[in-house]
């Protein structure tokens, strides 16, 4: 496979491209989904390819194919150098790129059981398993479940001599609950809703989840919150949990610190960012106990944003993004980084596939434990909303006005978990809502989320990302409007 | 021509040894390839390919789809391209049923091995399968009904060979027009312009055989002010039907018309959403109308087929042979697709249905069905609403107070039933007093139910190809509507 990117590059170098690099790709996947009693999705699929990026006269170009002959790619190169030479005619200035030293290594994540190797008849099973649980309950219309797999092989061969080879698995499962009654459906997910959790871990990962022992609790809470009150609209204290927190963070964090989005890169499509490169290291972002870190390295944990290197070759790093409050860090890329005088990428660059372009996207972007125990929290909160699983979530183009809701609420009174909630929801200005932030869980609460889906780019590309988050409170939030008349 | 031997020679000596050694320069290498290679249609080779799968496969049926596609897209920001891209693949996918049992494995290598292995993993995957009394056997030969369009093949006549052949030349001719235009006004310019073509056949061991090819062209901009922007949007199976500078110069007006905005205080509003900003809102609708949506009870439309539900104004089909739509006449079974009335004055009259799907709920299948094996069965994908005889221009001259919206983002289901959708309005939003434009104003966030915006629709221009960033294109109008919901501003 290394010959195959080494073959791109020499061509690309040949044909006058001062910078190139090529990454192959031989990924598998495997879906499974169960609905209602039945298999629904059940495939695998495997996709082989290479992505070849140069940048010539002080532009760029990337060209990719899956005729991985040693024609086909240098074909692909040559087809790459042209289109940077397009690029170049429409042009404000030359591309800089962050020195970055040449790299020679092989990495591969941690797992304890291959998903591949796990038979299908057994990933059935504990989906059925778990959808016969939900549809117990009475009052469940609709019951779902679902896992993913991917094993994804990727050389990476750039012209200043880096040689990578990295070997990722990845794993994932959820199951759903819905209820149709009355003109309503209501719903409810474990671990998470849009997909469950995902993880850089192999089968251990659908085992520890243990689907089919929390099948009939979200059933019945799917049922139960037909009768629940509605959420009141209003100013209200909220804690948030973490898988919650962890979709607040990767909205109002972890996009708005894309350096790309920052430098207008995407204000076409995703947008910009509020976060305009005066506002480093001057603007409080949150209250002083609001600490954030990007964090690719294995040590922080199997997320979906953990790797050994990123597509441009650069080392996974640790960078704080926001400490005590204050805002310190964006995620970049060699030539973002330059662009704004920096001497170092940090390390952001992914691409969802070899026929895509690298682009900065988040790693794990976690918020760092605090000290609080929950049931501590819960008692020490005399009137407010726990709020769990995400529901749906929008923010503006610019990442300041945000709502969310979530599928389940419960009140708090007195220091006590009383009454469910149905239809919660809350809203902000980003900078506001994390300044109103009290008390964050410790790390025994703490969890690396995984999201597998986050869209961004032109062409399209999914990526998965991690975001750490125990449950945290916020004071003052407006709560409810969603459903305000 | 300058010597290219030469430059190898000079290049070679300059590169370190360690990084050289794998190098083994080919002829193509050395003798430099066409600068531009464009893939072409190869509807032999893709048969080929699925002849191969079916002479292998052991199953009592197959079925196998292979597509091949080209795109290249240039994107340009801040006056400048930034990320130019291309790719081709090929995509093998091939589903084998058996006793019963269905299942599918994927590959893009072509060789008898990687065909082989494809085929033994999709055998293996549906030996785990749940048997389905409901499984309907593959269809048999299936009639296409022609698309509308040149008189040609009919599976070409969504296929403009100079739009798929476009250069990374042509459209940087192209972008560097929009970008010369941005800089003569002081503006920024941001966007892409795309093409490529797909081109798909469908085959089984039953004799069926499908197929499809079609170019696509995309054009969308942003024109930025200092604190304002302006966007347009636009697509076409054919390049020659696009305008990429007067959509930028409309983006470009828009930029510079909602300079300074206000801030308006939320509340109610009647609103003037422009096609797309209509297309990204009611495309959310589209899964709505899957018989298997109202059968698993999350449609909202369960409990409400053929009682009134939107205006009389509101009608809407599904329709891939309309002139402005695109996509293959048949669907991920090969059916071939109806034209079906979804919506007649309000009513909601009819649902898509996949084969397994008609069977359960005693219908006719319509030929929407999804790929097998799936959980979501079927929809629509070619909408196409009635429009009406107004137009913008009219509907802001007939409104005392109201919102122009040019395009909506981020827009997400917050509650299933009564469709209550959230997002924002984006790069362009206006206030409108006493029949006219007034100023540009801060973007605004809606809560509004979709149903309920349907009822209230007061006025609708004549539908048109609408391109959006939350929903695929479709036909739609530009539409008026009292009793909008803006439930909260942002700061810019």
């Amino acid at each position: 496979m290394h010959e195959y990117a080494e073959s791109a590059i020499e061509t690309a170098r040949l044909r006058g491209a001062r910078y190139a690099d090529a990454r192959v790709i031989d990924l598998r996947q495997r879906d499974i989904s169960t609905k209602n009693g039945e298999v629904g999705a059940l495939s695998e699929s495997e996709s082989r390819g290479i992505g070849v990026r140069v940048l010539v006269n002080g532009a760029w170009g990337f060209a990719s194919t899956d005729r991985l002959t040693r024609e086909g790619v240098q074909l692909c190169a040559a087809h790459a150098v042209a289109i940077a030479r397009a690029s170049a005619r429409v042009k404000v200035h030359n591309v800089e790129l962050a020195a970055e030293p040449p790299r020679v290594d092989t990495w591969q994540n941690p797992f304890v059981k291959d998903p591949f190797r796990v038979s299908v008849e057994q990933q059935i099973a504990v989906l059925l398993a778990a959808d016969s649980e939900m549809r117990a309950v009475r009052g469940v219309t609709l019951a779902e479940g679902g896992m993913a797999f991917r094993r994804i092989e990727q050389f990476f061969v750039s012209s200043a001599g880096s040689r990578i080879h990295q070997r990722r698995v990845q794993s994932g499962a959820g199951i759903v609950a819905n209820s149709f009654l009355n003109d309503e459906i209501q719903q409810r997910s474990y671990p998470n809703s849009f997909g469950g959790q995902h993880a850089l871990e192999g089968y251990e990962l659908v085992e520890s989840l243990d689907l089919p022992a929390h099948a009939r609790r979200i059933g019945e809470e799917a049922v139960a919150l037909h009768s629940a009150a509605q959420c009141p609209e209003g100013k209200r204290t909220i804690i948030l949990d973490g898988s919650q927190l962890g979709l607040q963070i990767h909205e109002s964090i972890g996009h708005p610190i894309e350096l790309d989005r920052v430098l207008g890169m995407e204000a076409n499509y995703a947008g910009m960012s509020f976060l305009t490169t005066e506002k480093l290291r001057t603007l409080q972002y949150g209250t002083e106990i609001v600490n954030v870190v990007a964090d690719a390295r294995l040590q922080h944990g199997p997320g979906l944003g953990t790797f050994g290197y990123d597509d441009e070759g650069v080392p996974a790093q640790c960078t704080r993004i926001i400490t005590d409050g204050l805002f310190t860090g964006y995620l970049s890329s060699r030539e973002t980084a330059a662009a704004i005088g920096e001497t170092r990428s940090s390390g952001s660059m992914r691409a969802d596939g070899w026929n895509r372009l690298p682009m900065i996207r988040m790693t794990n972007i976690s918020l760092l434990p605090g000290a609080w125990r929950l049931e501590d929290l819960i008692a020490d909160t005399d009137d407010g909303i726990f709020m769990e699983t995400n529901h749906s979530w929008s923010i503006d183009d610019r990442r300041y006005q945000f709502q969310f809701s979530t599928e389940i609420g419960w009140e708090i009174r007195n220091g006590r978990k009383t009454r469910m909630l149905k239809n919660c929801s809350y809203s902000g200005i980003t900078t506001e809502f994390w300044s109103s932030c009290d008390a964050i869980c410790s790390r025994d609460y703490w969890t690396l989320w995984g999201t597998p889906n986050c869209g961004k780019g032109q062409p399209a590309q999914t990526m998965g990302t991690g975001h750490g988050a125990a449950p945290s409170r916020f004071r003052d939030v407006r709560v409810g409007i969603a459903f305000s008349q | 021509m300058k010597s290219y031997m030469g430059s190898v020679k000079s290049k070679l000596r300059r590169t370190p040894r360690a990084a050289r050694k794998p190098l083994k320069i080919t002829k193509v290498a050395r003798a430099g390839v066409p600068e531009w290679h464009p893939v072409q249609l190869n509807r032999a080779e893709l048969h080929r390919i699925a002849t191969r799968v079916l002479e292998l496969s052991p199953a009592r049926e197959t079925e196998v789809e292979v597509t091949s596609s080209a795109d290249a897209l240039t994107r340009f920001a801040n006056n400048t391209i930034h990320q130019n891209v291309a790719e081709e693949g090929l995509h093998i996918s091939i589903r084998v049923a058996v006793d019963g049992r269905t299942a599918r494995a994927t590959t893009n290598r072509t060789d008898d091995e990687a065909l082989g292995l494809a085929l033994a993993t999709a055998m293996q995957l549906a030996k785990f399968q749940l048997k389905n009394p409901n499984l309907p056997p593959m269809p048999g030969p299936v009639k296409p009904l022609p698309l509308k369009g040149r008189p040609r093949r009919p599976s070409l006549s969504r296929y403009f060979p100079k739009t798929a052949e476009m250069s990374p030349e042509d459209r940087a001719r192209v972008v560097r027009g929009v970008v010369g235009l941005a800089a003569g006004l002081g503006q920024v310019a941001a966007g892409i312009f795309s093409n490529g073509f797909s081109e798909t056949i469908l085959v089984n061991s039953r004799g069926l055989a499908m197929e499809h090819a079609e170019s696509k062209c995309e054009f969308s901009v942003t024109m930025m002010e200092e604190n304002s922007s302006g966007w347009a949007k636009a697509s076409s199976p054919d390049a020659g039907m696009l305008d990429p500078l007067a959509l930028a110069e409309r983006a470009s007006d828009k930029a510079r018309a909602s300079r300074n905005q206000r801030e308006v205080a939320p509340g109610h509003y009647t609103v003037i959403l422009e096609p797309a900003a209509v297309l990204d809102l009611a495309g959310f609708l589209f899964y709505d109308f899957a018989g298997t949506a109202v059968a698993d009870q999350r449609s909202c439309l369960t409990g409400r087929m053929g009682k009134p539900l939107f205006g009389e104004n509101i009608t809407l089909w599904d329709d891939v042979y309309h002139s402005l739509q695109t996509g293959a006449p048949f669907d991920g079974e090969g059916m071939a697709r109806q034209r079906v009335l979804l919506v007649e004055n309000g009513l909601p009259r009819n649902l898509v249905y996949a084969r397994a799907t008609a069977r359960k709920m005693k219908a006719r299948p319509t030929g929407h069905g999804f790929a097998l094996p799936n959980e979501y069965g079927e929809a629509p994908m070619n909408l196409v609403f009635a429009g009406g005889d107004s137009s913008v221009e009219e509907m802001i001259r007939t409104t005392e107070r109201g919102i122009l919206v040019t395009r909506l983002w981020y827009i997400r289901e917050v509650e299933p039933y009564e469709k209550i959708m959230t997002g924002m309005t984006r790069d362009g939003t206006f206030l409108v007093e006493n029949g006219a434009v007034v100023c540009g104003i801060r973007n605004f966030r809606f809560n509004q139910s979709l149903i309920a915006m349907l009822c209230n629709v007061e006025a609708l221009s004549p539908a048109v190809r609408a391109s959006g960033e939350e929903s695929f294109d479709m036909v739609v109008p530009a539409m008026k509507v009292r009793d909008f919901h803006f439930t909260e501003v942002t700061r810019f």
